[in-house]
């Protein structure tokens, strides 16, 4: 009888683990694809058999469009299908991958962040080193520096480099008679007069937390420029945000934007697309952002968008004065995809100069390309135009992001309670120290 | 067969129910504990002792989760049990319209909790929310619900006091019917008035009932996650976290770790609360 039960057990627990695993596999081919906006799906004209790539893509702006129609000319010349996986943005989007990535369910190709969002996801392990591809040549250092882990390059960049600057209304600046402000104190004396016009001098849009973080992490060029060894400390625990006062500065730039009653009334309330409309309408005058917001008017308002200026964050000395760059995303081979060769033939497409025309003549640059012979078209943005200017100059700096891999998870919500009013410069600098520290000891950075 | 085997045998059938609690509850259980003591990142784990205790305990964010954690489940609680009484008493009695405002009252319950949410957020909204335009429409001026650091919290427990009391209620009519009829016809006889009927008997007499909305409501409100995540995300900054969603965004910054602890946490604490509660509850009942 014994054995007739261990039998039965042993029956029962394979039948079990049989059934879990069915159920596993059943239904991840079909909830990950999205046929029906794949253009390629709908046009037949190749009747030989097709290789079939996926590629995981969130879907903010005209990249998700620019990238359909580069897929939909690979597909002619390479005859490579692309099966689009829509993710979703921001930390949504970073759950999703990490929990793909950790189940082995990955996309053969992956478009996402540079700089130390991926340096969370363990570009070793996870992705194909792309270090001795010969179209490695053609991309910008200070790109590759953002995708590299122990000297291995693992992406190429896909679209334009960004920056965290203030976007202002110029038509305002021009009926207001102001100048674009090279210091801190020019750049309060303006809103002091838009405030008195009866106009919102700051746009706060503090209802999408993320948007509340842009004078900290904007300000970075003007940290750098100063104590240029800050990213490197900061990053072996030398160098702290609350005990450098260049890097405090950030803070404090929030607190005196709050105290002196610059922003919207309803900052609290108020979400990133009614901030844009505020900046395009005029109604309200400067908006610190990434300048990637251009594009978003120009799908609203697209009348507006030339309208909208570009002036990097004012530091308090005029000699001090560059942009603070995002690098752009990168697409990456997932190591372990069904299509690694297929995947990185569309790869070296991608990066082709023809691969690039085409990607260019729909993405709406929101700064400079990051790959040599790419050009910003004459139709660009103007304030895109007036960041071209720092980057002839010079005159730019990373974002801290791109250059550490230490960033605290939790600073959008501590730049609110500093924008809020809730706690003060310091308290905020100190309490993302601690937040940073959390995260280094997460990642098990050394000297934490 | 003998008896021995007979046993046995019977154990069998329990076999399919066993392996599903082992696997799917027992056995995360267990891992928890353990996982909550590495540094884990889903694929990859080293043991790191009580470090993450340590960490989730220094947390400034979470001496605040803990106290709003109260508050919330407090508030909550205390109104649903008022709230619950007056209207299954009001309820019971012979009034007009009575099944359609029980389903009235019951309606919010069936909703989504994250619709009920995004829609109070909205109409919470300072300047052109739905509840401050009434307001301004009676000559009032309606705070800054959600973005006023002193009532934000009790903004979203009145949001979730509005969509639970529906069960409250329901549980009290419940109760309520269950009292004999004699014992009010006796008062009335005695020459007692309503309150009294109210105070003497219906309020002693659905202490069962209510001691199950005590319980359900509360543990409901220590562990409360998707209002407060669709309403304020625990903003402005801090001011609204709770446990669940301090919790939440461990989970999301990738600190699996750490955000397991947290949940051990969460559930010794909620253990710590509710088994006294419960007994303490259940005994005063046995005394009455």
């Amino acid at each position: 009888m014994r054995k007739t039960r261990s039998k039965l057990i042993s029956t029962a627990c394979i039948l079990l683990i049989i059934t879990l695993l069915a159920a596993c596999g059943g239904n991840n081919a079909p909830a990950t694809t999205n046929n029906a906006a794949d253009p390629g799906a709908q046009t037949p004209t190749n009747t030989a058999e097709k290789t079939k790539v996926t590629l995981m893509v969130g879907n903010t702006g005209t990249a998700l469009e620019a990238l359909r129609h580069v897929a939909a000319e690979a597909e002619d010349k390479l005859n490579i299908t692309i099966e689009f996986d829509i993710k979703p943005d921001g930390t949504e989007g970073d759950n999703l991958v990490k929990t793909r990535l950790a189940t082995g369910d990955m996309a053969d190709l992956l478009v996402y962040n540079s700089g130390s969002l991926l340096q969370a996801i363990n570009p070793e392990q996870n992705f194909v080193d792309l270090t001795n591809e010969p179209y490695m040549a053609t991309v910008m250092d200070s790109f590759k520096s953002t995708v590299s882990a122990n000297g291995k390059v693992f992406g190429v960049p896909f679209g334009s480099s960004n920056a965290g600057a203030i976007l202002y209304n110029k038509k305002v600046y021009a009926e207001l008679g102001l100048s674009v402000p090279k210091t801190w104190a020019e750049f309060m004396a303006n809103n002091e007069k838009i405030h008195a016009a009866g106009k919102t001098a700051v746009i706060g849009t503090y209802k999408d937390t993320w948007t509340s973080q842009l004078f900290v992490l904007a300000d970075f060029y003007n940290v750098h420029s100063q104590v240029p060894a800050f990213a490197e400390d900061y990053t072996a625990n030398k160098a702290k945000y609350a005990t450098t006062p260049a890097a405090l500065r950030g803070f404090e730039k929030i607190e005196e934007v709050f105290k002196a009653g610059f922003m919207n009334k309803d900052f609290l309330a108020t979400t990133y697309d009614v901030g844009l409309k505020m900046l395009a309408e005029g109604t309200g005058v400067h908006y610190p952002m990434l300048t990637s917001a251009l594009d978003a008017i120009n799908q609203n308002y697209p009348e507006q968008v030339n309208d909208i200026g570009v002036f990097a964050q004012p530091s308090d000395s005029a000699d001090r004065n560059g942009l603070t760059v995002w690098m752009p995303s990168a697409i990456y081979i997932n190591k372990e995809g069904k299509n690694v060769e297929a995947a990185k033939r569309w790869v070296e497409y991608f990066v082709s100069p023809e691969g690039q025309e085409v990607l260019t003549s729909k993405f709406n640059a929101a700064g400079p390309y990051v790959i040599e012979g790419v050009e910003l078209p004459d139709d660009a943005y103007e304030g895109v135009k007036e960041m071209q200017v720092y980057f002839d100059e010079g005159r730019t700096a990373p974002a801290l992001e791109f250059l550490s891999p230490v960033k605290g998870p939790n600073l959008e919500n501590i730049t609110v309670a500093v924008g809020s009013g809730i706690s003060s410069a310091m308290e905020g600098a100190e309490n993302y120290d601690k937040d940073v520290e959390k995260q280094a000891h997460q990642l098990n950075l050394p000297g934490w | 067969m003998s008896t021995m085997t007979k046993r046995r045998y019977s154990y069998v059938f329990l076999l399919p129910a066993a392996i599903i609690y082992f696997v799917f509850f027992l056995l995360p259980t267990v891992l928890s504990f353990f996982f909550s003591m590495t540094r884990w990142t889903l694929t990859d784990w080293d043991f790191i002792g009580f470090d993450n205790y340590i960490t989730f305990f220094s947390e400034t964010a979470l001496s605040i989760g803990f106290r709003n954690t109260l508050i919330f489940a407090v508030v909550t609680c205390g109104l649903k049990v008022l709230l619950g009484l007056l209207l299954g008493t009001l309820l019971t009695s012979s009034i007009i319209f009575k099944s359609y405002l029980r389903s009235v009252i019951f309606f919010p319950t069936l909703l989504s909790t994250i619709a009920v949410g995004i829609t109070f957020s909205t109409m919470m909204h300072p300047s052109q929310g739905l509840i401050n335009i009434s307001l301004a429409a009676l000559g009032l001026n309606g705070p800054d619900w959600l973005g006023n650091v002193k009532i934000a919290l009790l903004s979203v427990a009145l949001v979730d006091v509005w969509k639970g009391v529906g069960i409250a209620t329901v549980i009290f009519i419940a109760g309520i019917t269950a009292i004999p009829q004699e014992y009010y016809e006796a008062l009335k006889i005695d020459g007692g008035n309503a309150y009294d009927g109210f105070r003497h008997i219906t309020i002693p007499l659905s202490r069962p009932a209510m001691n199950t909305v005590i319980i359900l409501a509360f543990i409901g409100g220590l562990r409360t996650f998707d209002l407060i995540w669709a309403m304020t995300k625990g903003g402005p900054g801090f001011t609204t976290d709770l446990i669940a969603s301090i919790i939440y965004k461990q989970y999301q910054a990738g600190f699996y770790g750490l955000a397991t602890a947290g949940n051990v946490i969460l559930f010794i604490g909620v253990s710590l609360l509710a088994f006294p509660l419960y007994r303490f509850l259940t005994r005063s009942e046995v005394d009455q």
